[in-house]
């Protein structure tokens, strides 16, 4: 088994994925604060991995979004939709501008994915747990049709309390679906959750080390790596793609902060769907600006 | 018409058939597959597992993936055909059928076997008698209730090119056959299996073999009652079915279902809608099945020929008074 921590991404090309990164943080607060609906706290941890999946590790074609032999790509974490919209339209999909109509009556940007609106868009989620069997099932067609594509899933961890998550998780080992990726984002937080007793603060949705244990338990490859570090994140998954395991799938671990980039969002559970006044989102910007 | 009113004929179960069909599409069509929920030998998807091994696809007890896997084969291009019971199908994964089939409207479709009451005796967990209502809510849905094994075989088969996802109710054991291959009636036709000037009986899936018989008998009896089938409950042909309701003076709706929600909900809604004779419906009331042989629970649940005949002869009485 390959070394996944061994960086392999030169900086140069990692710089501009931070770059990318923040402007997609500065697009998803702009579109919550303008549509006055919306989620931060996931979109704003996942958004680093989603930088890197369409920066360098899918294989797709912006300008033909239904391109049969393209990698899937499913967020099974609906709610994080403004995050992949964010990250669609810098990568060339549509239009930043469109990114003003997020959430608005008739949009292609729905508050959860329509994939019957938006091309580009691989399956339609918001029910959590419903992603991960639509990916699973990809990898199988994928595998059926003999095509090189490759399946990648976006998980929340407070979705994988969710069971079906892990009937599609056994179901992906038993089909020895080498070709399937799956992310949590390990932000340690979810919509409200379990009161700390010893702080008043949170419980994480999964005790530490749980996670790890549990999906190995299923038999995937678990990679742990740090989900805000685009260098890790980059070289993580370049060596996931390049040297599957026969027959066994992989999930990466990808630790995060609910929130990240926005100091006064950064590990608060209120903001997984709390609108920010317009004074808020000046903040947030002024401290994405940098 | 090819419809016949004759004695009750040798017939095979529409499990049987949904094996054959669906093992005969499979070698016709590689984009087939057919997804089990762990049931194959009592739904005999097992048949399509010994002849198209490779197009069936064992997804084990876990309805919610079996659901979502089907939809992410059908983004591939697939067209995936779902074998378990109709309990499961329908209220074990209706999330997954809404969310990630129903609103992308992607080609599932849904075979759910052991629909209504007579299960094998399973009782009450394993019968389903809320389905019809609960997918006809469904957007998109098309909804396809055979009567017997040749219509069975039929719509089975048309589903693969209905467009969007496809809930196709299949019962259990065999009934007297109604339709006589080969089977040529346009899909989405109500179809009119006696006319009578002026009662009606209005019934679908296997319970129209069964609604058959009571109106042979009442016929008998001297009671000119006229049956329609309908195969398709969603989308509902209403103009054809008001032609066999307008200017009757009794409609009865017969259904292995409860009668709210099904097809006596749907007569009764183009009823309230466009005007129409005095509505009475048969099925289930406001309540679960239970264990039982055949004939026992057709009896008590008033769905035998015989407690069919004694009802509408209530009513038609009521007419007159």
């Amino acid at each position: 088994m390959a070394d996944l921590t061994e960086p392999t991404a030169d900086a140069a090309r990692v710089a501009a994925l931070e770059e990318r990164a923040r402007s997609a943080r500065r697009e998803i607060v702009r579109a919550v604060g303008r549509a006055k609906a919306g989620h931060l706290g996931g979109p704003l941890s996942a958004v680093d991995v989603l930088v890197a999946l369409y920066g360098v590790i899918l294989r797709v074609r912006p300008d033909d979004p239904s391109w049969a032999e393209r990698d899937r790509f499913v967020l099974s974490k609906g709610h994080a939709s403004i995050g992949l919209y964010a990250v669609l339209a810098l990568s060339g999909y549509f239009p930043v501008e469109e990114l003003g109509t997020f959430d608005a009556i008739g949009t292609r940007l729905q508050g959860h994915p329509d994939m019957t609106r938006l091309p580009g868009l691989d399956m339609s989620t918001g029910s959590l747990g419903v992603g991960v069997s639509a990916a699973v099932g990809m990898a199988i067609g994928a595998k059926r049709l003999a095509l090189d594509t490759r399946v990648f899933v976006m998980i929340g961890d407070g979705e994988c309390q969710e069971g079906q998550v892990w009937e599609a998780a056994a179901s992906a080992v038993r089909f020895r679906l080498d070709n399937l990726f799956a992310i949590v984002d390990v932000n340690g937080l979810q919509q409200f959750g379990w009161i700390d007793p010893d702080d008043g603060g949170r419980t994480r949705p999964w005790s530490a080390g749980s996670l790890a244990a549990i999906w190995a338990g299923f038999g995937w490859r678990v990679v742990e790596i740090d989900g805000h570090d685009m260098a890790a994140i980059v070289t993580a998954l370049t060596a996931a793609i390049e040297d599957t395991l026969d027959g066994q799938p992989t999930v990466i671990l990808a630790r995060t902060v609910k929130g990240r980039g926005v100091s006064f969002m950064e590990g608060r559970f209120e903001w997984h769907a709390r609108v920010p006044t317009a004074d808020e989102v000046e903040r947030a910007l002024a401290e994405l600006a940098s | 018409m090819n419809a016949t009113a004759g004695p009750a004929h040798a017939v095979r179960s529409q499990r049987e058939v949904f094996g054959d069909t669906l093992a005969t599409l499979a070698e016709e069509r590689p984009d087939v597959l057919i997804l089990d929920g762990d049931l194959a030998n009592s739904t005999r998807a097992d048949i399509v597992a010994d002849r198209m091994p490779g197009q069936f696809l064992e997804m084990g007890i876990a309805e919610q993936n079996l659901f979502g896997v089907a939809a992410g084969l059908a983004t591939m291009g697939f067209t995936p055909y779902i074998s378990t019971f109709a309990c499961f199908a329908v209220a074990r994964a209706l999330d997954q059928i809404r969310v990630t089939i129903a609103q992308p409207h992607l080609g599932v479709k849904i075979a759910a076997g052991y629909s209504g009451i007579l299960t094998g005796s399973t009782g009450k967990t394993h019968q389903m008698v809320d389905d019809l209502a609960i997918m006809r809510a469904v957007p998109g849905m098309t909804v396809l209730v055979p009567a017997d094994d040749v219509e069975a075989e039929a719509l089975l088969r048309v589903a693969a090119d209905v467009p969007g996802p496809v809930y196709i109710r299949l019962a259990r054991d065999a009934v007297r056959r109604v339709f006589e291959p080969p089977y040529t009636i346009p899909l989405g036709v109500p179809v009119v299996l006696r006319d009578a000037p002026e009662i009606v009986l209005v019934s679908t899936g296997t319970q129209t073999a069964r609604t058959l018989e009571a109106v042979e008998r009442l016929v008998e009896a001297g009671i000119d009652a006229g049956l329609v089938h309908i195969a398709v409950l969603k989308p509902l042909d209403v103009e054809t079915l008001l032609r066999s309701l307008l200017g009757r003076r009794l409609v009865v709706t017969v259904e292995e279902h409860t009668v709210v929600g099904g097809l006596g909900g749907a007569v009764a809604e183009v009823i309230a809608e466009h005007g129409g004779p005095r509505l009475r419906r048969i099925g289930l009331a406001d309540t679960f099945g239970e264990s039982g042989p055949n004939d026992a629970l057709l009896e008590r649940y008033g769905l035998s020929a015989a407690r069919i005949v004694d009802r509408v002869r209530t009513w038609v009485d009521e007419l007159d008074r």
